[in-house]
């Protein structure tokens, strides 16, 4: 096997796919050979541990720096920039915090605007001379009825700021406390008088917002810290209180994905906010789905837990995540994706992945192209929806499994800790499941040339990695014990494989550079030329 | 048992029935007075001239905080309003102000009528319509006018 060699010994990034292809043609999973020598694979390849520590030192490609907040930092690190500040310009602390959140807290431009125009920056965010000789305050006036409420008893508190609408403080309060309770906003809600766009400053709100509100408020000033700041952005796991800070910019999302992992344990793209879609960019993600949302009657037989075997044509129920299937009735072995024979899955002819164009000629009318293009979608919607379908049953599975094992603990002679195993592999089957979903919605845009192969090969050997795993967990649970080492070198070798697949496109991502517009393409998108990736739409 | 009426609503009422504005009129339940139903005439000169078109009109219990609830009761061909009669207005939704009144509401709606917005559309067929065959959208306007708002 000197194929493991050229693996260990690759060092420099560039020289990887072509080891990587060398590996690939060298460790062959035929289902053929089957277990047996895949397994022998394994073995030899122990060398992969050194390999994996090598690699996890430097950042791959695929990685970005991240770090996560807890509502202490956020407020601790809002202090302290009001501290610099407030230093600086020599305003008291609350001042400051005002005029930092007015500058939606953009620090040099507040400064810098301050320097050039003090009183107008004061004047602007509520905190000019007027309000220093004239804060706002409650007053009663004669003859005021409030066009609120309709009251009009002599002595009716009212409260109005420099826009003259005024209204009674009980209106002026409810109001604040819809817009805080209800409609979340604090830093900038405006006057209730119809029309009027004044902002209701944060001298008035403290003179106005009650007791029952100030947290709620104050909560929400610190939301608004994090929605104003670029690089920072909250958790959306539900009920989730961290905030992730990521230095990715917008303009940046066409050649990066940045998946981050909050300390809850979700991981989301920094720029979309959607659970992790690596490898694919934002751009391509948002328009799949709402391709998928357009197409979804089109597409909804895909998703059926049923189907017939396509020998003897019995009806088979999918209950696993595997994708190797095998009729109960004529034992007939088929892939559930393609419905193709499964022995001749992962061997180098095969493609269960890629989708083939018919050639030219019988596509030439409107009607066979749309034909040509709708299966052409069905082919990657199959395999997205099919992914993410497994992950699921893989999941069902697990449950199952780990249940079973805990009962059958004595009899298979595990501890509970060494359980941990079968945990660990249902978190690989997740995690690369989730990927290759993407690896579908990323190829349906991805227009062919000699990048695509490798990228295929690439998903290929993740697809029968996991399919290889999965199948494990349809093993009779007294056996699993007997199976645990082969389990755990199948779940490092998906990770690998994941991290492989991840870091390859995220390269050739990063490294896209010319892009010169073409001639329309079938569907009338733009075709863009790169030295890497073409796609048949515009990232942006 | 319900709440007692706030002052509010009781001075609303009086008021669209003491100075009623031409061509809208809004009658409280005798049950129900947060309830009206609502007769607003399409303005003349619009496709709608001639119309009586119903609405039903609900003040919810943070009404004047939130805007009152109202739909078309009667058929329109109209590209911001839905086949269920939902209007698309933005006084009644991110605009919406404690301040604005039942009347300045249908004032509005009325409005509408006369200026029909298919860049803000709610009814994508009615305002493709509208954008690429004007006059035909017109016809088919005045058509269901006469058909659904006529008065009997
Ligand atoms: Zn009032
Ligand atoms: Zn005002
Ligand atoms: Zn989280
Ligand atoms: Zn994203
Ligand atoms: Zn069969
Ligand atoms: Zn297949």
């Amino acid at each position: 096997m000197d194929s493991d060699d050229d693996f260990n010994s690759q060092v420099s990034s560039e020289d990887m796919d072509l080891d990587l292809n060398d590996a690939d043609s060298s460790v062959d999973f035929g289902a053929n050979d089957s277990d047996v020598d895949f397994d022998d694979e394994f073995q030899d390849e122990g060398a992969f541990d050194t390999q994996d520590k090598d690699m996890k030192q430097q950042k791959k490609a695929f990685e970005v720096d991240f770090k996560v907040y807890s509502p202490e930092d956020i407020q601790a690190q809002q202090d302290k920039q009001v501290a610099e500040v407030a230093t600086l310009l020599e305003q008291p602390h609350e001042q400051t915090a005002i005029l930092l959140r007015f500058a939606r807290w953009n620090k040099e431009r507040l400064i810098e605007q301050y320097m050039d125009n003090q009183e107008e920056v004061l004047e602007k965010a509520g905190l000019g001379q007027d309000i220093a000789r004239d804060p706002p305050r409650i007053e009663t006036v004669d003859g005021f009825v409030c066009d609120i409420c309709c009251e009009d008893e002599p002595g009716l508190q009212s409260f109005a700021m420099k826009c003259g609408h005024r209204f009674c403080i009980n209106c002026y309060r409810q109001y604040l406390g819809q817009k805080i309770r209800e409609e979340g906003e604090a830093a900038r809600i405006k006057c209730p008088g119809d029309g009027c766009n004044k902002i209701v400053d944060s001298k008035s709100l403290d003179l106005l917002v009650t007791s029952d509100l100030t947290d709620r408020y104050h909560e929400l000033l610190m939301r608004t810290y994090v929605d104003d700041k670029d690089n920072l952005k909250w958790c959306p796991a539900p009920e989730c209180v961290f905030a992730v800070e990521c230095g990715v910019k917008k303009r940046d999302l066409s050649r990066i994905v940045p998946t981050v992992h909050c300390d809850c344990k979700h991981d989301f793209c920094f720029g979309c906010t959607l659970a992790d879609h690596q490898p694919c960019p934002c751009s391509l993600v948002k328009k799949w789905l709402k391709k998928c949302e357009d197409d979804s009657e089109t597409a909804n037989w895909i998703s059926a837990n049923t189907k017939e075997c396509p020998k003897c044509n019995s009806t088979i129920e999918k209950n696993g995540g595997c994708n190797h299937m095998t009729c109960r009735k004529c034992r007939n072995e088929f892939c559930w994706m393609c419905m193709g024979v499964w022995s001749e899955h992962g061997t180098s002819w095969y493609n269960c992945n890629r989708f083939e164009e018919k050639s030219g000629t019988d596509a030439r009318d409107a009607q066979a192209k749309s034909r040509q293009s709708l299966e052409r979608y069905l082919h990657y919607y199959n395999r997205y929806a099919n992914h993410e379908q497994s992950a699921r049953l893989d999941r069902d599975i697990y449950f199952k499994t780990e249940k079973k094992m805990t009962l059958l603990q004595n009899q298979s002679g595990l501890s509970w800790i060494e359980v941990q195993f079968l945990e660990n592999a249902s978190q690989a089957l997740q995690q690369c499941r989730q990927t290759l979903k993407w690896t579908y919605a990323f190829a349906y845009y991805l227009a062919r040339n000699n990048q695509t192969e490798i990228f295929e090969d690439n998903q290929k050997d993740l697809e029968m990695a996991v399919e290889n795993l999965s199948e494990m967990f349809e093993k009779p649970v007294e056996s699993l014990a007997g199976l645990k080492v082969e389990m755990m070198d199948k779940t490092s070798y998906c990770n690998r494989r994941r991290i492989i697949l991840l870091d390859d496109t995220a390269k050739n991502l990063k490294d896209r550079k010319s892009r010169t517009e073409s001639e329309s393409g079938d569907e009338g998108m733009l075709t863009m030329t790169t030295e890497n990736w073409e796609f048949n739409v515009e990232l942006s | 048992m319900s709440a007692p009426l706030p002052k509010r609503i009781i001075k609303e009422t009086e008021r669209l029935q003491s100075e009623p504005v031409p061509g809208i009129s809004a009658q409280p339940h005798d049950d129900n007075a947060r309830y009206f139903d609502v007769i607003v005439e399409g303005p003349g000169g619009s496709c709608y001239e001639g119309g009586v078109f119903q609405l039903e009109l609900f003040l919810p219990d943070d009404y004047p905080m939130c805007p009152p609830r109202i739909r078309f009761l009667t058929r329109i061909y109209h590209p911001n309003i839905d086949r269920l009669g939902r209007i698309c207005l933005d006084v009644l939704k991110n605009n919406w102000s404690p301040a604005l009144q039942i009347r300045t509401i249908l004032l509005s709606i009325q409005a509408l009528l006369g200026a029909p917005n298919p860049e803000d559309p709610l009814n994508e067929a009615v305002a493709k319509q509208w954008k690429e065959n004007q006059p035909e959208a017109i016809k088919t306007a005045r058509e269901w006018t006469e058909l659904y708002a006529k008065k009997k």
